[in-house]
């Protein structure tokens, strides 16, 4: 019996090396397609449209929301400290490193990584993928790839906007209502934030976790059992798996940006 | 009455397809005859629909050859491959259309993803095709405002907007009102004798199938039980064959899926 | 959607995105206050450089003068070797003195320039010696400490005070 239960972790051990190994061919394939894609410049532009201006809103709101929370927690500790002019360097160092990011990253994954893998998803149960197939044109070229590369420029716009409107949003709840001065908010701000370390590995970050929730997300559609369970769950998997991953890459990221 | 069997368009060798649990297809041999209507009847899980992705090359046989045209479709790159493709259609069950695109892009796409014609040419034909599957005026429309007969129909129109030598029908007649089926049926006679196509059909519809087909296929066992024209069959002595002609609910294929004995389940065998 | 409308959306996406960046690095950043302007070398040797790190702020009079570009560690002389750069518009004399300070109580540290009274001023290249160490906490306990020792009447205190400055 024990030979069965090896034998059988033995398959299992080959089947998830078997489609790590499809998945990274997988992705470099869609790398690859760039010079396709942006050829068929349409497909691309209608993705960014679908993907990035359908998500402002919600990264907007939460933005607004991020900073307003920063900005009130952040004075209610520093001001123990008799050091609340360094209000705005704190939400924005917050802001433009982790929180724009990570959360930017989150909530895409969310909502447009979901509408991705449903979509493919529900594509190949109406045999929509298939048929492309005998029309001997390539789901891959012509499906995922424009989808690809319009998350990975989507993303790192998102999170310099949820960066910009948290500071924006700090500033309201900081200055007007809580009464820093407004000058020590800009200034203290200006003199720490470093525009290629802090901005630029923002930016970075942005495109990492592109390349991660667009990649998960089309993988787990095109992957999706082709019946409503299996294209729910595979919606289900892109969040959980596509919010890992941001979270585990921005260990790592940061600790090589930041990392003494 | 002999097919054209001199140069068959689709030939299966011996070819043996299934998945460990149980084979489907089990050393099948077949020439499909050019220019003619064909038609393949069978069981549920048959392989019936697996034979259409075999010649299409979706899927690729475990042992044995499929040619097409003399090819070996099993055996082509990706280059040979879509070559190959462009010169069939394929009707899916439910029509697969493309549900972000009107009927119109949905003709349209094989002319614009394969060909080089200009917009004003692709427009033309287009429309030509809508208008042989009646659906000219409905250009405008998208797959979720039409009725499953027309997005049926649309299909085909797509299936043919290259001018394929082969066309595969997967089902075409599943879930369709009786004008729709009837509608179908005389499209795919018609098409298949205006264009000089190679049709193969695959179907449960036994009566409407057997009213447009020129050969006849019955799979059973994952071989062919039975083939010939439509007279021949419909006359097949064959047991499998009759029940199924005839829809007979008892026969090679029996009515009660396996179970314990009457006695045994309702507890009558023990009694004092 | 026509496809041209959809075009002035994603065109109106990129831009916000642009003036996110804009924004970002001008308001929130210090691009604007990355200066520009040619620069000459100058090395400081400290014997303690505290919490003074690269990137770190030189200024005169309060005013930003330079940055800090590297901070190494010599093994002949065993000081620190800190690499300034100075904007070439400000030059300063050749007996110049350079302190590490803190700005603030929880501030960063940065090197100031005391000018000097020399006539010649200081070259690119130049090597500095006449400096101060920063403050490290821990001296100033164990200067206070010893201080307190010493002074007369705290005798009971001083094995204490001594023992307490370790």
């Amino acid at each position: 019996m024990t030979h069965k239960a090896l034998s059988q972790i033995g398959l299992s051990v080959r089947l998830w090396l078997a489609s790590l190994g499809y998945g990274a061919r997988l992705l470099l394939r869609l790398f690859v397609l760039l010079p396709t894609v942006l050829r068929r410049y349409t497909l691309l532009r209608d993705q960014i449209h679908f993907l990035g201006n359908y998500s402002l809103a919600i990264i907007g709101v939460s933005g607004l929301f991020v900073g307003f929370v920063l900005a009130l927690q952040g004075y209610y500790i520093l001001n123990q400290f008799g050091s609340t002019e360094v209000l705005g360097l704190l939400v924005a160092l917050s802001l433009i490193r982790e929180l724009g990011p990570v959360i930017g990253a989150l909530l895409f994954a969310g909502r447009a990584g979901t509408s991705l893998t449903a979509e493919i998803g529900l594509m190949k149960a109406g045999e929509q993928l298939s048929a492309m197939e005998m029309m001997a044109v390539d789901p891959v070229a012509r499906i995922l790839a424009p989808r690809f590369w319009a998350g990975v420029i989507v993303l790192p716009v998102l999170v310099t906007v949820f960066s910009a409107v948290g500071i924006l949003g700090g500033w309201l709840v900081g200055v007007p209502l809580l009464g820093v001065d407004g000058a020590a908010y800009w200034g203290q701000m200006q003199g720490g934030v470093d525009v290629w370390a802090d901005v630029g590995n923002s930016l970075v970050k942005g495109l990492v976790f592109g390349v991660a929730v667009t990649f998960i997300a089309l993988l787990q559609g095109y992957l999706a059992t082709p019946t409503p369970e299996g294209v729910a769950r595979a919606t289900t998997r892109t969040v959980v798996m596509a919010s890992l991953a941001v979270l585990g890459l921005d260990f790592v990221l940061t600790a090589l940006m930041f990392g003494v | 009455m002999s097919p054209a069997a001199e140069h068959p368009l689709v030939q299966f060798h011996a070819v043996r397809f299934g998945y460990a649990e149980r084979p489907i297809l089990d050393g099948l041999t077949l020439a499909l005859p050019r220019g003619r209507v064909t038609a393949v009847l069978g069981a549920s899980g048959g392989g019936k629909t697996t034979l259409l992705r075999l010649i299409g090359g979706q899927q690729r046989a475990q042992s044995g050859q499929v040619l097409f045209d003399g090819q070996e479709v099993g055996a082509l790159g990706n280059e040979a491959l879509y070559a190959v493709r462009r010169r069939m259609g394929m009707l899916f069950q439910f029509g697969a259309l493309f549900t972000d695109l009107n009927v119109f892009d949905n003709v349209a796409f094989p002319l614009r993803e394969q060909t080089r014609l200009s917009e004003a040419l692709i427009r033309d034909i287009v429309l030509m095709k809508l208008d042989a599957v009646g659906l000219r005026g409905a250009r405008a429309l998208m797959p979720s405002e039409i009725s499953g007969g027309m997005a049926r129909r649309v299909a085909l129109a797509r299936a043919i907007a290259l001018d394929p030598e082969l066309v595969l029908y997967d089902e075409p007649f599943a879930g369709l009102d009786p004008i729709s089926l009837g509608t179908i049926a005389r499209l795919v006679r018609q098409l298949n004798d205006a264009m000089g196509l190679t049709s193969i059909l695959v179907s449960h519809d036994v009566h409407e199938t057997l009213a447009i087909a020129d050969h006849v296929v019955v799979l059973a066992n994952g071989r062919v039980a039975a083939q010939g024209s439509p007279q021949q069959v419909r006359q097949s002595s064959d047991p499998l064959v009759h029940q199924f002609i005839h829809a007979e609910p008892e026969g090679p294929v029996h009515f009660h899926y396996p179970a314990a004995s009457v006695a045994d389940d309702y507890g009558l065998g023990a009694r004092p | 959607m026509q496809g041209s409308v959809k075009d002035v959306w994603v065109g109106l996406f990129v831009l916000l995105g642009a003036l996110a960046m804009l924004f970002l690095s001008l308001q929130a950043a210090n691009l604007l206050q990355i200066s520009w302007q040619p620069t000459y070398q100058v090395t400081a040797r400290f014997d303690n450089i505290g919490g003074l790190r690269a990137g770190a702020t030189v200024r005169s009079a309060g005013v930003a003068v330079g940055r800090v570009q590297t901070i190494t560690f010599n093994d002949q002389t065993f000081q620190a070797e800190v690499k300034l750069v100075l904007e070439q518009r400000y030059a300063f004399p050749r007996d110049s003195s350079f302190q590490i300070l803190t700005s603030g109580l929880l501030g960063e540290q940065y090197v100031g320039i005391v000018p000097g009274g020399a006539d010649e001023n200081l070259a690119d290249g130049a090597t500095v010696t006449l400096t101060q160490s920063a403050i490290v906490l821990e001296h100033l306990i164990g200067q206070f400490l010893f201080n307190r020792a010493a002074e007369p009447g705290a005798a009971p205190g001083g094995a204490e005070g001594g023992a307490g400055a370790q």
